[in-house]
């Protein structure tokens, strides 16, 4: 069986978990039954949400000590979740959430945790592809021991539109655990955000990112209009963000959001490492940049090596007929 | 306050891959090595903590005899002393494996506070820290950009995604990943560099290793799976042409 563990923040489901959840459908391959997981208080329309899906079932978990996310209470209710259930694989969206509880959980249980998968393998045997050196290399990694294995999915990688829905809803079924609130090390406050309105870039459809191109902070309107005019978020590569030129929320790299839109028009941005493992899953990759060289036309589905001063206007234009 | 801070060596930012002969991990002769940078934010964080409430940094690391550059590099920037857990196998060795190597000599250190980057540059497991955590039996939290010491507990501000942040408290000792540009980096001075080779470079032998519960099967270039599309002409012909495609051709507009 292989378990998926969806994340949800205020009712809402997290958008990569229907991308892990495709991966758990690709490495099911239709025949291995699928269980979808979902802690913390109830969210009845994000489980009956998932039990459009093809599915087993849906499983609830709720506890006195899960009515806020911490570490140490969702390792808990996993550890005694996994003892119930036995599953295979373990799948998560490589989300930060993930990223603070699941390596604790698989050192708790002494289980192989393998993060920010990219592909799935079947070769003589199952690996799980996965980046180093800044994306520079793929690796296939393979888990070993004894089940459950753990995997964390990265954020575009696979396509929430390649959901396969079931026939009619699955069952929804609560689990019980034990979570005991005095257990808890970490006591988190209310989440807050710091600038009035700060988008999550993750969820965006359109992103216009731009980079060092725009040489000056003054120029930004020119970036500004143009996502405007595509009805796309405005965001930045990590050199802008540095210089205070665009707030750290807007950043797209490894040290910022990684995001997966269905479009993302990368406006003067020469296309480092850094920059390209935070966006290259998204759908289409536009690159405009005056350098032909610029390794972000090896990710790009449509390019133009034209001076950006030039050609905004013109698409602007464009794009407001 | 004692003080750990977990440093790794890592291939330079500019490295050019080479696989070794078999593509099951990279061929290590001439790569160039520097402190993984995410581990620098956090040795500075804890160096800024030392000047706030005194005490005393310790770097620690694992790794062959060459990680010796980046734990010199830290003492150079003011750390006091060092740890050095030393095996060759734990270069390549994956987070899990690694934090259970240093688990052991750092526990008998009895640390109030750990901190290290939240990832690795190299392989980027994003694991070492909550797991050494889980080893130590020390609560932890991840990717912080802020560290207040309130006595025998801490507050700290965690990044979440999208512009949110949460503040939340934890029993000392703990264990805190740190993320990038929460401060300005310090540099080794030439007086620092002087007053390193006179710190302590405790070395120690790894406990057993376990068994590796993953293993790289193969290493290769990431497949260029698109085939871009150049478009050319004017400003205004371009233009044209690639709205055209974004509306008709990828259908995203």
């Amino acid at each position: 069986m292989i378990l998926m563990v969806a994340e949800q923040k205020d009712g809402v489901l997290n958008r990569a978990s229907w991308e892990a959840l495709v991966a758990a459908q690709q490495l099911a391959g239709g025949s291995i039954p699928i269980k979808v997981a979902l802690l913390g208080p109830g969210s009845p329309g994000v489980a009956r949400s998932l039990a459009e899906s093809k599915v087993e079932e849906i499983v609830t978990i709720e506890a006195p000590g899960l009515s806020v996310y911490t570490p140490d209470g969702y390792v808990q209710a996993l550890q005694q979740l996994f003892d119930q259930e036995s599953p295979q694989h373990v799948l998560f969206a490589h989300t930060y959430q993930a990223r603070d509880f699941t390596p604790a959980l698989a050192a708790r249980i002494d289980r192989p945790l393998i993060t920010d998968v990219i592909a799935l393998r079947r070769a003589e045997s199952l690996s799980f592809a996965r980046p180093m050196f800044q994306g520079k290399l793929v690796a296939d990694v393979t888990a070993e021991g004894p089940a459950p294995h753990l995997i964390t999915i990265q954020i575009g990688a696979f396509r929430a539109d390649a959901l396969e829905r079931g026939g009619t809803p699955v069952s929804i079924r609560s689990a019980t655990v034990n979570v005991d609130p005095a257990s808890l090390r970490q006591q988190p406050e209310a989440p807050f955000q710091e600038a009035k309105g700060a988008v999550d870039l993750s969820q965006a459809d359109r992103i216009v990112a731009v980079g060092r191109g725009i040489k000056q902070q003054e120029n930004l309107s020119v970036a500004e209009t143009l996502a405007k005019a595509f009805g796309a978020e405005l965001a930045a590569s990590r050199p802008i963000c540095d210089n205070g030129w665009l707030p750290m929320e807007r950043q797209i790299g490894s040290s910022g959001q990684t995001v997966a839109p269905k479009l993302y028009v990368a406006l003067g941005i020469s296309g480092a490492i850094q920059h390209l493992v935070g966006m290259k899953g998204a759908r289409v990759i536009v690159a405009i940049n005056k350098d032909v060289d610029a390794p972000i036309f090896e990710v790009a589905d449509y390019g133009i090596a034209a001076d950006l001063f030039e050609l905004a206007p013109a698409l602007i234009a464009e794009l407001e007929k | 306050m004692k003080i750990a801070v977990c440093i790794k060596q890592v291939p330079t930012r500019e490295w050019q891959p080479r696989l070794n002969a078999d593509h099951t991990w990279i061929r290590e002769q001439d790569v160039p090595y520097e402190m993984n940078e995410p581990d620098a934010y956090a040795l500075e964080e804890s160096l800024r903590l030392r000047e706030k409430h005194s005490g005393e940094v310790v770097v620690c690391s694992g790794g062959p005899a060459r990680v010796q550059q980046v734990i010199r590099e830290a003492l150079a920037r003011g750390a006091d002393r060092a740890l050095h857990v030393e095996a060759d196998q734990l270069g390549a060795a994956d987070a899990f494996t690694a934090a259970a190597a240093m688990a052991p000599a750092m526990a008998e250190e009895r640390f109030d506070l750990i901190l290290t980057g939240l990832q690795s540059d190299d392989q980027g497991h994003a694991q070492f820290g909550p797991v050494l955590a889980e080893k130590l039996g020390i609560p932890h939290s991840t990717i912080i950009m802020d560290v207040q010491i309130e006595g025998d507990r801490m507050r700290v501000k965690r990044e979440l995604e999208g512009g949110w942040y949460q503040f939340a408290r934890l029993p000392l000792p703990g264990l805190l990943t740190i993320q990038s540009g929460i401060n300005q980096l310090r540099y080794a001075t030439l007086k620092g560099i002087m007053a390193a080779k006179k710190k302590e470079i405790r070395k120690i032998a790894p406990p057993p290793l376990t068994a590796p519960r993953q293993k790289v099967v193969a290493l290769h270039a990431p497949e260029k799976s698109k085939r871009t599309v150049m478009i050319t002409g004017s400003s205004a012909e371009a233009a044209r042409e690639l709205v055209k495609r974004l509306r008709e051709e990828a259908r995203v507009l």
